[in-house]
């Protein structure tokens, strides 16, 4: 019913941890369009991380209006109508995953919404296939691997049918294994079932995936375009204590050594490529 | 180490006893409890043996299982007999040694007490071999409802109580590592008297209520988040439902403790 | 003080049926100052074996042997072992207890038995040596400082140990660039001026190959590879079979050879390849 809308929308945000202190977040204007695949790019203490609970009502705006779906946080009696449309994937596997057996856990949020149970075993059942959990419903969840347990918390989230997925450094605790299968299992979703994404990071890899990347500077947005554009301006990335692409980065050295190459390197097949057209074969 | 600590005692398993509702076993763990206290002289635990017998029988555990339960029990078993076995007073005189007496009915209830103590843990010990704590949880929930028309938190209570089980493998995990990255610092957990060994313990108990609390602030939010707002509305993924071989259970039970008390008044021995 | 490592094999709950071996004859000799990079993927047994390195994990079979001492043996004194190695675990704040910093790095220090004034001694150099200002926090409560300051307190508490070895296992898990720089810079900073050896466990390959002079490979419990950074990226298929790869500077030179461009094998630092591309590029001269 509400694909008409825009998944969220933030107008002017800002907030404050205490009255007097200096905001966390800072007149932060952000509209996310359906079905895309947002990284949220910033160092620890940006406020990425109060950003992201901002989006689904945990926190509310000191300052301006957050839409979900059309639904303004602040508006008390829509708060779990809310929630069920903005679901989020915290940073501590182990500390939000509520029951001892996989599909309970992906029920918890169902049996909060007083789903029918006849319904509730479909969409577990739905929810598990999709993050490919299904031979592990029935197991204790401390005995999963990171990555595997972020993926039960990813379906009890997906159990409830929500248009946004918001993953609140969610694969930052995770080896790089976990970190490649938890992103890979979120980008299929968001190619397949058309979720919209809202990635909050500080890994530069994980964003480089991205439809679009926000970067976040003390409270605010100091950059904003696709992974290309972004990552383009290395010095300006490193100014902000993140990463850059390393490939993205020797381009930038190889163009002050006076090569030829574009902007648009991020990886080694990119610059591969550019080297073949730009490195005579009488070099060989 | 601490690794080793398992949970409870629940052995998995797929027979008639474990199919049970764990409302139906709770119920009747306390009919036998109650069985128990109505045998009147020893010979008639020959009735509670009959049905923890056929108890183990359906359930396939092993009696030898059943009684590894009283061996905790043990230094209390000694204790309890040792007792009645001296201080009861009683006509007949079997022994005269010193000071110690022991007379014919002491020895009886000796007998009697010690029997019931092992009857009573044995008997409990098959509701938590067959029933999962998960399963107990949601029993125990499921009975306490009617009393929460007059406030009694029996939502909540089951809420913690599943917490709880959740977090025992993770915070037990937890308490390994603490203790581990302390003893990398020549911290030393074995050695030393009692207070010396208590002291021991502040630097591993202070990171884990540390962590404990951190623990549970997230688990708030994350619950808030997936629109946890208590009880009120909620449905349930696993519904309990009394079905045939309740029943039946119950039928049973019943008549085994009506045997007990019929036996206890009308055949004296 | 060499390390050496005799055939050592760790299994968990060796009797029963959930047995499962985490390392498989191991044998590994670790001499004085070396900065040893110890990789696998999760599970590949590379906690296992640090923790046998300083007696917190007794081998199966197989002999661990600090500076002549088998440490494996019966009544071996494990605090003279842990005085010389040194062990920092995974996410090392959580273990900080302490109602000051001070406090709590001088708990090492105290177990051991020290007197006061080297005790006090050693807290004001460690704290100095973790790049923290002594004055500014020692008596400040351990859990009001940040993530990155906590990190480095608690790494403070293993050094005033003084260890002759110290043992990273992950220092850098779950902080952000800035803060992980800060750590590896901190750690590059104390093997070169204090000699001390390290050996850091970590599965990032291009933090490990610019600070390790040695890398160690381990997969399913055992020791697969070992050699200089130079040489064990040389075995991209192998490491990617083990679930590693190879820093992307050395994945491009080793493109770039497979092309026929004329590059030197074995280039794998971001540097040695820029300049490698650019000579390269100055002798075709202007072919663009």
């Amino acid at each position: 019913m509400e694909n008409n809308l825009l998944p969220l929308e933030l107008k002017d945000v800002s907030y404050s941890y205490e009255p007097d202190a200096a905001p966390a977040v800072s007149h932060v204007s952000l509209t996310i369009a359906p079905g895309s695949f947002v990284a949220v790019l910033g160092h620890n203490g940006c406020g990425k991380s109060t950003l992201a609970k901002l989006m689904n009502a945990l926190f509310l705006p000191t300052e301006g209006q957050v839409l979900v779906c059309g639904m303004d946080t602040a508006t008390e009696e829509k708060v779990w109508n809310i929630r069920r449309h903005a679901g989020m994937v915290f940073q501590n596997p182990d500390n939000q995953i509520v029951a001892n057996v996989v599909r309970e856990d992906v029920a918890f949020g169902l049996e909060n919404l007083g789903v029918p149970q006849a319904e509730m075993e479909k969409r577990i059942d739905a929810a598990l296939a999709a993050v490919h959990m299904t031979d592990f419903a029935d197991r204790a969840p401390h005995l999963l691997s990171g990555g595997q347990k972020q993926r039960v918390a990813i379906a009890g989230v997906l159990a409830m049918e929500p248009e946004l997925l918001i993953m609140d450094e969610a694969t930052a605790m995770l080896d790089p294994a976990g970190r490649a299968d938890v992103l890979e299992t979120v980008r299929q979703l968001n190619r397949e079932k058309g979720i919209t994404v809202l990635w909050i990071t500080h890994f530069m890899e994980e964003a480089a995936q991205a439809d679009r990347i926000v970067v976040m500077d003390k409270g605010s947005i100091s950059m904003d375009g696709t992974p290309r554009e972004v990552f383009s301006q290395v010095e300006k990335v490193k100014s902000l204590g993140l990463d850059v692409p390393p490939m993205a980065e020797m381009a930038m050295e190889l163009r002050q050594g006076g090569l030829p190459l574009s902007n648009d390197i991020l990886n080694v097949g990119d610059m591969l490529k550019e080297l073949k057209q730009c490195l005579s074969k009488s070099s060989i | 180490m601490l690794r080793d600590i398992t949970l409870g005692q629940y052995m998995p398993g797929n027979s008639l006893i474990h199919r049970l509702d764990p409302r139906t076993k709770i119920l009747l763990t306390v009919l036998y409890i109650v069985m128990v206290f109505c045998v009147s002289s020893p010979v008639w635990y020959v009735i509670p043996l009959a049905y923890i017998l056929l108890c183990a029988k359906l359930s396939g555990l092993r009696v030898r299982q059943l009684l590894s339960s009283v061996k905790p029990l043990r230094f209390l078993l000694i204790l309890t007999f040792a007792l009645n076995l001296f201080f009861s007073s009683g006509e007949t005189t079997l022994i005269q040694w010193g000071f110690f007496r022991i007379s014919k009915e002491g020895l009886m209830t000796a007998v009697h007490f010690s029997m019931r103590l092992i009857f009573l843990v044995t008997g409990t010990a098959v509701l938590t071999l067959t029933t999962s704590p998960i399963a107990l949880c949601d029993g125990i929930e499921s009975l306490l409802k009617p009393l929460s028309k007059i406030g009694f938190p029996s939502h909540e209570l089951a809420m913690m109580m599943t917490i709880a089980l959740r977090f025992i493998p993770t915070l037990t995990e937890e308490a390994d590592k603490i203790q581990k990255a302390q003893m990398a610092r020549g911290a030393d957990f074995e050695s030393g008297n009692l207070i010396k060994r208590a002291k021991a313990m502040i630097p591993l108990l202070v990171p884990l209520f540390v962590s404990a609390f951190r623990r549970a602030g997230e688990l708030a939010m994350a619950m808030e988040s997936r629109c946890y707002h208590g009880g009120e509305g909620r449905t349930r993924l696993r519904v309990l439902k009394f079905q045939k071989i309740d029943l039946w259970a119950a039928l049973v039970s019943v008549a085994a403790l009506f045997l007990t008390i019929l036996c206890g008044k009308w055949i004296k021995l | 003080m060499p390390i050496q490592i005799e055939h050592l094999t760790h299994a968990y709950m060796p009797d029963s049926p959930f047995s499962a071996v985490a390392l498989d004859d191991v044998c590994l000799t670790i001499e004085d100052g070396e900065f040893i990079g110890l990789l696998g993927h999760t599970g590949s047994g590379k906690t296992t074996l640090v923790q046998h390195l300083n007696g917190l994990l007794k081998p199966t079979s197989g002999r661990v042997v600090v500076d002549g001492l088998d440490i494996t043996e019966k009544g071996v004194s494990l605090i003279e072992v842990r005085k010389k190695i040194g062990l920092v675990f995974q996410y090392p704040e959580y273990q900080l207890f302490e109602e000051t910093v001070a406090k709590d790095v001088a708990f090492g220090p105290k177990n051991i038995g020290l007197s006061d004034e080297e005790i006090d001694r050693r807290v004001r150099h460690a704290i100095q040596l973790v790049g923290l200002n002594y004055d500014k926090i020692a008596e400040r409560s351990p859990f009001e400082l940040s993530g990155g300051q906590m990190r480095r307190v608690a790494i403070a508490g293993v050094l005033a140990m003084e260890p002759k070895v110290l043992i990273l296992d992950e220092p850098t898990a779950g902080l952000d660039p800035a803060g992980r720089n800060s750590i590896l810079n901190m750690i590059r900073n104390l093997h070169k001026e204090s000699g001390i050896t390290i050996i850091m466990v970590s599965h990032n390959m291009d933090d490990i190959s610019t600070l390790a002079t040695r890398l160690v490979v381990m997969s399913k419990g055992r020791m697969v590879l070992t050699g200089s950074p130079r040489e064990v990226f040389q075995q991209r298929e192998l490491l990617e079979s083990v679930g590693l790869g190879v820093p992307q500077a050395a994945q491009l030179a080793e493109e770039l050879i497979a092309a026929g461009y004329d590059i030197p094998q074995g280039l794998y630092t971001q540097e040695e390849v820029v300049e490698a591309i650019l000579a390269l590029h100055g002798k075709g001269a202007g072919a663009c």
